[in-house]
């Protein structure tokens, strides 16, 4: 099922809190990739003291760096990021989820309950548990370590899908022609799943932006010296008394990005009829 | 920022092959099976925290940070300080043996033993989460029923789209806006950070406990309500509900008597899970509010590459999850006649 059909445009436009979502979603996408076209000042620019009014409206950060110059660079790496991980944890999960559900027996066993282990951590506990051992963690390292958080609670939704597809006539009947696992999985199975994934692909994206955000917070930089909305949350913890824009500035933006994304995904959920 | 598993009851119902035997044995049998399960899962989370933590990264470099490169004979003294000399097979054996007679280890940070520092940070964060959890389920239950009664109407309406809007945003955004609301920008009435002087536990002063359960509050109580509202509206309609009502009992009694009683179950499973998500929540909010909790410590051990400690304090998280769950599959047993008849018949 193609979202973007022209079709599809009218029922989203039906779905008010779809809507809301995407508009937000969008909006704030096009800020992150946009924005530093429309900065007043650079990334790393002095434009005055430190935690003051000077620079343009929202004042200055710890440094005297232009605190809207930043909100407006700080956006892209914890965008792609997101998606990337995102994407990543969907993919990992649907793969672990369907072959689980697909070979059943033991396979199916063995992989629920390793799963199991892997959800008995939360996701940042995962995060940080690698961090430990990594002096100064890269970019595609963030990606890994959240989608692979993502994949075990991916995989649960995507069997529990993928069993109720696999005991169908059409799936029998391609067996019995004689296809091959693979291709059944590919053509018969997966694309029958699309509605439910989608909405959960929307609820990861809404936990990627507040991991990857909240990785930042607690002061795990990937590049310490450029702007980014979660970092920049642990840069300027002390400003709230005397420059709150400083702090704020990026925590509101994070939170209505995620409240866009949560509604979309919402939307979608009730749009395909999964969500009361 | 929570997880929504509503797979949770798929534990219960596999673990129900009816075996035969007196109701009591059967009951026992389904008992030891469950805890075998959980102690396994605890087994596979230990190889996964060692495994995590000592075999991906360097720990020798990660510890000494900028000083490797200019001190080799620090880093060779360290690496034999933590035997990365022998296999990693043989420091696993040694670390879980260690975690299994009681001897944690020392902290690399101040070389103090791990048990006697994360002792008293245990009991702080279990406070913490008990705390949010006494306030956050009448809250999650009389918010459902509101809106389990108005159904489709106005205020279900609003309380849906507050939920959602809730429900999306990361924990450290609710804490900072409250911390600014409360605290510094808006209004001054509430303490920003935990400070309890002198060792004191942070409950001693309950002022500054407020703002730290309210963010845990608002983060868990948007998927409790939802949970619980959808099996209120399952039972509302559900024929035995029709003919309480048919014999005009009071709409009032059908909820308190009739769904509520009904919706305790599935309410058990999801602040399980919850409960469970809160022992990895508290990271972050204890970290925003200096909370002297497991949180704040495992976030200072991460930074200092402090491995021992790091292990320690995320098995004591898995145990927690394993820990919840097990009860809160036994409490779905005992409050479900069906699945009782199940096990004993």
């Amino acid at each position: 099922m193609s979202v973007v059909s022209l079709a599809n445009l009218r029922r989203i436009g039906s779905q008010p809190r779809l809507a809301t979502g995407l508009v937000i979603t969008l909006l704030i996408a096009l800020v992150a990739i946009f924005g530093p076209l429309f900065a007043p000042y650079g990334e790393n620019e002095i434009v005055g003291r430190p935690y003051t009014r000077e620079g343009s409206w929202l004042g200055t950060d710890y440094l005297g760096h232009d605190v809207w110059s930043r909100v407006l660079y700080g956006g892209l790496a914890i965008l792609i990021i997101a998606v990337l991980a995102t994407a990543l944890g969907m993919a990992l999960g649907i793969i672990i989820g369907v072959v689980a559900a697909y070979w059943g027996g033991w396979l199916d066993e063995a992989i629920m309950r390793l799963n199991d282990v892997a959800l008995a951590f939360p996701q940042i506990l995962l995060v940080l548990l690698v961090l430990t051992a990594v002096d100064q963690p890269a970019w595609w390292m963030i990606v890994l370590l959240v989608g692979a958080s993502h994949a075990p609670r991916v995989a649960r939704l995507a069997r529990g899908v993928a069993l109720g597809l696999v005991s169908r006539d059409y799936v029998a009947a391609a067996e019995a022609l004689g296809e091959s696992r693979l291709r059944v999985i590919l053509a018969e199975v997966l694309p029958n799943m699309s509605a439910p994934l989608l909405a959960e692909a929307g609820l990861r994206l809404t936990y990627s932006i507040g991991l990857v955000a909240g990785i930042g917070f607690l002061g795990f930089a990937t590049n310490p010296s450029a702007a980014d909305w979660g970092v920049m949350i642990y840069e300027n913890r002390l400003a709230l008394l005397v420059q709150p824009w400083a702090m704020l500035a990026p925590v509101i933006i994070i939170g209505v990005f995620t409240i866009g994304t949560n509604l979309m995904a919402d939307g979608i959920a009730r749009l395909t009829g999964r969500g009361d | 920022m929570t997880d929504l598993a509503p797979a949770a009851t798929e534990t219960v119902a596999p673990a129900i092959p009816a075996p035969r035997g007196s109701a009591g044995s059967a009951w026992l049998k389904w008992l030891a099976r469950r805890i075998g399960l959980a102690i396994l899962t605890l087994w596979l989370c230990s190889v996964l925290v060692f495994f995590a933590t000592a075999a991906l990264g360097d720990p020798v470099r990660a510890i000494l940070g900028k000083d490797y490169a200019s001190s080799p004979e620090r880093a060779a003294a360290l690496a034999a300080a933590l035997h990365l000399d022998q296999p990693v097979i043989v420091r696993y054996f040694a670390w879980l043996g260690g975690l299994l007679t009681g001897n944690l280890g020392t902290s690399i940070a101040n070389g103090l033993p791990v048990g006697e520092l994360v002792g008293p940070r245990i009991v702080n964060s279990a406070v913490l989460v008990l705390s949010a959890a006494i306030v956050m389920i009448p809250l999650a239950f009389g918010i459902a029923m509101i809106s389990a009664h108005y159904r489709g109407d106005r205020p279900d309406d609003v309380i849906q789209v507050v939920m959602i809007t809730l429900a999306g945003l990361p924990e450290f955004v609710v804490g900072i806006l409250l911390v600014a609301l409360f605290s510094t920008t808006v209004f001054h009435v509430l303490p920003a950070v935990t400070i309890a002087g002198g060792g004191a536990p942070p409950w001693s002063n309950p002022a500054s406990m407020i703002l730290p359960v309210a963010t845990l509050v608002i983060a868990v109580t948007p998927y409790v309500s939802r949970i619980v509202r959808s099996s209120l509206l399952e039972v509302l309609d559900s024929d035995y509900v029709e003919l309480a009502r048919l014999k005009g009992v009071p709409e009032r009694v059908v909820m308190r008597k009739h769904a509520l009683l009904n919706a305790i179950v599935p309410g058990i499973q999801v602040i399980a899970l919850q409960l469970a998500w809160l022992a990895g929540g508290v990271v972050i909010v204890e970290y925003l509010f200096f909370y002297p909790g497991i949180g704040a410590l495992l976030v200072d051990s991460v930074r200092n590459s402090d491995f021992p400690m790091v292990q320690v304090l995320a098995m004591v998280i898995a145990a927690v999850y394993v820990g919840v769950n097990l009860i809160a599959d036994i409490l779905s047993i005992l409050f479900t006649p069906r699945a009782r008849t199940a096990i004993s018949s």
